[in-house]
């Protein structure tokens, strides 16, 4: 039988604010285990919430961008449920009534094909704390440090077909709130995960299989190979007569298998109700102006002013509208060449290799743009040749200085003259007379010898252009 | 000096009839001669209070004092004060020293006042008797064999008694109206959202509002100015100004129309009672004031809509008292399980655990619809017959409760007929309005109490009208006697 996928991802972006949704706390991670955490992050008898207007406006800037309806009034709802990193017993959520819903997303895949996935609703909530179970001899630790922290749920439509649409998702998802400035999307300090909800259907079947939900995914890679052995898990069972049981699994990568986590944590039920200590908020048109105003320009919409602006290909706009840090930087390049495709050529390329290496973000490469296109001009108006900017580039990373002082420290200015180049060409005819004479009853071929001779003669400097020209006109006698 | 109203004190402070420290030290001593018997203290701040008491001295005599420089008070045990027992009269916070002040306690003490103690509560406020309390029952100085209301029974009872001129007290569905009715004292429950939540342990927090008890409206107005206000850290405290209500005291009652509720007049009120509010309605009468029959037909839905709503929210409330972090917490538990089973097994009365039960089903998958959501509904069916009638009257004037004083005991096991205490003091918070209650006379030796509600924010016009019946009359300045005096 052909089965069909169904998968709709819940994304937990934790909002870029310095306090928390509702604390002066900071959010700063990695600090020692409860140094932030205050009275109200404690769940201190009289303590209230008080929100953090910070995080509305994030909201509403993920609403607007992804086209959804910004609820103009939304309420707080508390999730009750007991365990120990939840100091409150209860978790500030949203349920019926969320700060954003209805909107949509379109993913982008090779070929220029284009799919919409529709977002049912992005809502506020704080995180809860972390429980240690390391280190403590049969007991536990708690950090109340995360707790509170500002979270995004961002619940997507069941509108993914597949792992590969579900990562495309999670990676646009990605793009768009650090283009947002909401969320650092760090993977790895549990600022950006999701939970993917997957199930299976015989093809051409409308009615959705039951589902399974899988737990903190914290990398692309994790959603791919979670839901990946999930579908195939699913699969098996239902062509060897089973059902799929609705449950919460958990992905092991070091085994790469989803597993059922222990049935007693689905039991709960959460009693959700509005959160008396918090009044509804409203959002006025004003906020939305505001916010609106003050939005990026995004991914998307980069992606095609590049294909149109700059005449760079479909594949070079969407890597160079990654983010928008990368964007920038292209852009103050360009904006000083003719050759648009040389700057993208080299901030994809030798640039992005370098940073790669180095292990740095481009907002921290050691060579700014404006450095970068000092060394590009000077490809532009064949100061050097392309082969020797590699060469200079290097030098820069380096630390030898800017694109001239290199290249004069070094002595790589490109030999441009006719009288020089025609020099080193005949040298190197009169050198090689086995070769000539080959070339000249019809070994093409050896023409490109003749060029590596003279580009080894000049240490590659000769203008490439000029020895081409020039050699033909020698070789030929 | 114990019999002066808080006024009186203030003034005989700055008069400096007699110092701060002087006054401190003899109702420290009423309290350590008397209270054994009262239990209307939890826990008595007397070191501290001596020391605040001379720095005030020393204000007073520097001309620099703010407006309420050496008075003492009292705080219920629910509002947080730091580095002192907090116990919101339950096992489970025995052990609890608050790390802050509540906002409610900050003010006063910015005004100058001073705190001589904590009092007892029914547990986590929840109790029309003071029965519900860990640190056991409070009785009434009239009749020690009674109790004195509650849940702020423990400021009702002390102040009743001249232990303290006032204390702060909270209500939710009564808790302070209904005290001061059964101690023959004023209490004032003012608009929710004017007195900031802050630092009040949680009982149910849509309908919890902190205000006093005090011997006179006077007094009340007084408090009230210090204590209330917007508070950053409250998100449902009003931002709006504070009058000075005391300034606003012994304006003309000419013209006045005053309601009465219908349904609370008609309906099981004992007859001795209503001739005491009849005749409280002659002396507005008198004062110029008219007064006219009004109906809130969904005030019956009052009680059953609070023990939905109440209990809803304190479920969730009182989910953070698990004996991870603070608190009582089970000796040598098993398991996570068994910590939380025992800790809150063994830290809750059975009240308490009776709301958290009723609470918890309320709000559970397949029962909201029915109960929770069907309570917001008549609760709104209630506040707009509030709302209605008040385009037509300036105040509500009825009883603050069905019955004086009942016996210790006799109502503890019958959680129902103990609900129907508040009958007619629950509405007014779940339509969020404030209420006050003045004694207005005697049956059999025991105090009766006239609620006067009004509209939100209008505490100023409910202070007046009490300020000029207690002009008018003198039930408020009647002490018990015997070992009281």
């Amino acid at each position: 039988m052909e089965w069909e996928t169904v998968i709709g991802l819940e994304v937990h972006a934790q909002l870029a604010t310095r306090s928390k949704i509702f604390s002066g706390a900071a959010t700063a991670y990695g600090a020692e285990p409860n140094s932030q955490a205050c009275l109200v992050d404690l769940g201190y008898p009289g303590v209230l919430p008080v929100l953090n207007e910070g995080v509305v406006k994030m909201a509403v800037a993920f609403g607007l961008a992804t086209d959804s309806t910004i609820a103009p009034r939304s309420v707080f709802a508390r999730k009750n449920y007991f365990y120990p990193d939840l100091p409150k017993g209860y978790q500030i959520s949203q349920y019926e009534l969320p700060i954003v819903h209805d909107g949509r997303i379109e993913l982008q895949f090779e070929g220029g094909v284009r799919k919409t996935i529709g977002i049912t609703r992005a809502h506020l909530e704080e995180d809860a704390g972390k429980s240690l179970h390391e280190d403590f001899q049969g007991q536990s630790g708690i950090d109340l440090n995360r707790a509170g922290t500002p979270l995004l749920e961002i619940v997507s439509e069941p509108d993914l077909r597949s792992a590969r649409e579900a990562v495309a998702y999670m990676k646009a998802i990605h793009q768009l709130v650090r283009y947002l400035g909401i969320c650092d999307g760090n993977m790895q300090e549990g600022s950006f995960r999701c939970d993917a909800n997957v199930s299976v259907r015989p093809v051409g079947r409308h009615k959705f299989g039951t589902r399974a939900e899988i737990k903190n995914l914290n990398s692309f890679r994790f959603v791919e190979r979670a839901i990946l052995f999930e579908v195939e898990r699913q699969i098996d069972i239902l062509e060897s007569g089973g059902s799929v049981v609705q449950e919460t699994r958990l992905y092991d990568p070091d085994r790469d298998e989803t597993r059922p986590m222990r049935s007693k944590e689905e039991a709960n039920d959460y009693r959700y109700f509005p959160d008396p200590d918090l009044l509804p908020l409203d959002i006025d048109a004003a906020l939305v102006a505001e916010v609106r105003a003050g939005l990026p320009e995004l991914p998307w919409r980069k992606r095609d002013r590049f294909i149109d602006e700059y005449g760079l290909s479909e594949y070079d706009a969407v890597v160079l509208s990654t983010s928008r840090a990368v964007a920038d930087y292209f852009e103050s390049v360009a904006a000083g060449l003719d050759d648009k495709k040389l700057a993208a050529n080299w901030v994809m390329g030798d640039l992005a290799g370098a940073l790669n290496k180095a292990g740095l973000d481009i907002v921290d490469s050691p060579l700014g743009p404006s450095t970068l296109l000092g060394l590009l001009r000077r490809i532009e108006d064949q100061t050097i040749s392309g082969k020797i900017a590699k060469e200079v580039f290097e030098a820069m990373w380096s630390g030898e200085g800017d694109a001239d002082a290199v290249i004069e420290s070094r002595g790589l200015r490109q030999i441009k003259d006719t009288g020089s180049v025609e020099a080193v060409i005949r040298e190197v005819i009169a050198a090689n007379p086995q070769q000539l004479e080959q070339y000249r009853s019809g070994k093409d071929k050896l023409f490109g010898f003749f060029v590596g001779q003279v580009m080894k003669a000049t240490g590659g400097k000769a203008n490439p252009a000029l020895v081409n020209e020039l050699l033909k006109k020698l070789l030929a006698g | 000096m114990h019999g002066r109203t808080l006024a009186g004190i203030a003034r005989a402070l700055r008069a400096r009839e007699f110092s701060s420290e002087e006054l401190v030290s003899h109702l420290l001593a009423r309290i350590e001669r008397l209270d054994g018997e009262l239990n209307s203290f939890v826990t008595v701040t007397g070191e501290a209070a001596v020391a605040a008491a001379r720095a005030a001295d020393r204000q007073l005599a520097g001309g620099s004092a703010p407006p309420l420089a050496g008075v003492p008070i009292a705080h219920k045990d629910i509002f947080c004060t730091a580095g002192v027992k907090t116990t919101c009269g339950s096992r489970m916070l025995d052990n609890f020293i608050s790390p802050y002040d509540a906002t409610v306690v900050e003010r006063l003490r910015d005004a100058g006042v001073i705190m001589l103690g904590k009092t007892n509560m029914d547990e986590f406020a929840m109790g029309s008797s003071n029965e519900t309390s860990y640190y056991g029952p409070v009785r009434n100085p009239w009749d020690l064999t009674r109790v004195p209301g509650g849940s702020s029974g423990g400021s009702a009872a002390a102040v009743a008694a001249r232990l303290v001129p006032a204390a702060t007290g909270t209500d939710t569905g009564g808790s302070i109206r209904q005290p001061a009715a059964l101690a023959g004292i004023t209490g004032i429950k003012p608009t929710y959202g004017r007195v900031s939540r802050y630092g009040m342990i949680a009982f149910a927090s849509s309908l919890d509002q902190a205000g006093v008890l005090t011997q006179t409206a006077e007094d009340a107005a007084l408090l009230l100015k210090a204590m209330s206000g917007h508070d950053p850290r409250d998100s449902t405290s009003v931002n709006a100004p504070v009058p000075d209500y005391a300034a606003g005291l012994g304006e003309s009652l000419e013209g006045l129309k005053i309601g009465v509720v219908e349904e609370f007049m008609d309906q099981g009120l004992d007859a001795d009672n209503a001739a005491a509010i009849e005749a409280a309605l002659k002396v507005f009468e008198a004062l110029g004031a008219t007064v006219q029959r009004i109906s809130l037909p969904n005030i019956g839905l009052s009680v059953p809509t609070y023990y939905v709503v109440a209990p809803a929210e304190c479920s969730s409330n009182l989910s953070r008292f698990d004996g991870v972090r603070f608190g009582y917490r089970a000796k040598a538990p098993r398991d996570l399980e068994d910590l939380y089973k025992r800790s809150r097994g063994e830290g809750f009365g059975a009240e308490v655990k009776r709301r958290i039960m009723t609470g918890t089903y309320v709000l559970s998958a397949g029962y909201y619809d029915a109960y929770y959501l069907k309570a917001q509904r008549s609760r709104q069916l209630i506040a707009a017959d509030f709302r209605r009638a008040f385009e037509t009257v300036d105040v509500i004037v009825g009883p603050t409760s069905p019955t004086p004083a009942f016996e210790l005991g006799a109502k503890v096991d019958d959680p129902v007929t103990m609900y129907l205490n508040d009958i007619y003091t629950i509405g007014v918070n779940l339509a969020g309005l404030p209420g006050l209650s003045a004694p207005c006379g005697f049956i059999n030796g025991l105090p009766v109490g006239l609620q006067i509600v009004g509209r939100a924010f209008d505490e100023g016009r409910i202070l007046n009208v009490a300020h000029r019946y207690q002009q008018e009359t003198d039930w408020h300045a009647r002490a018990p006697g015997g070992a009281f005096a």
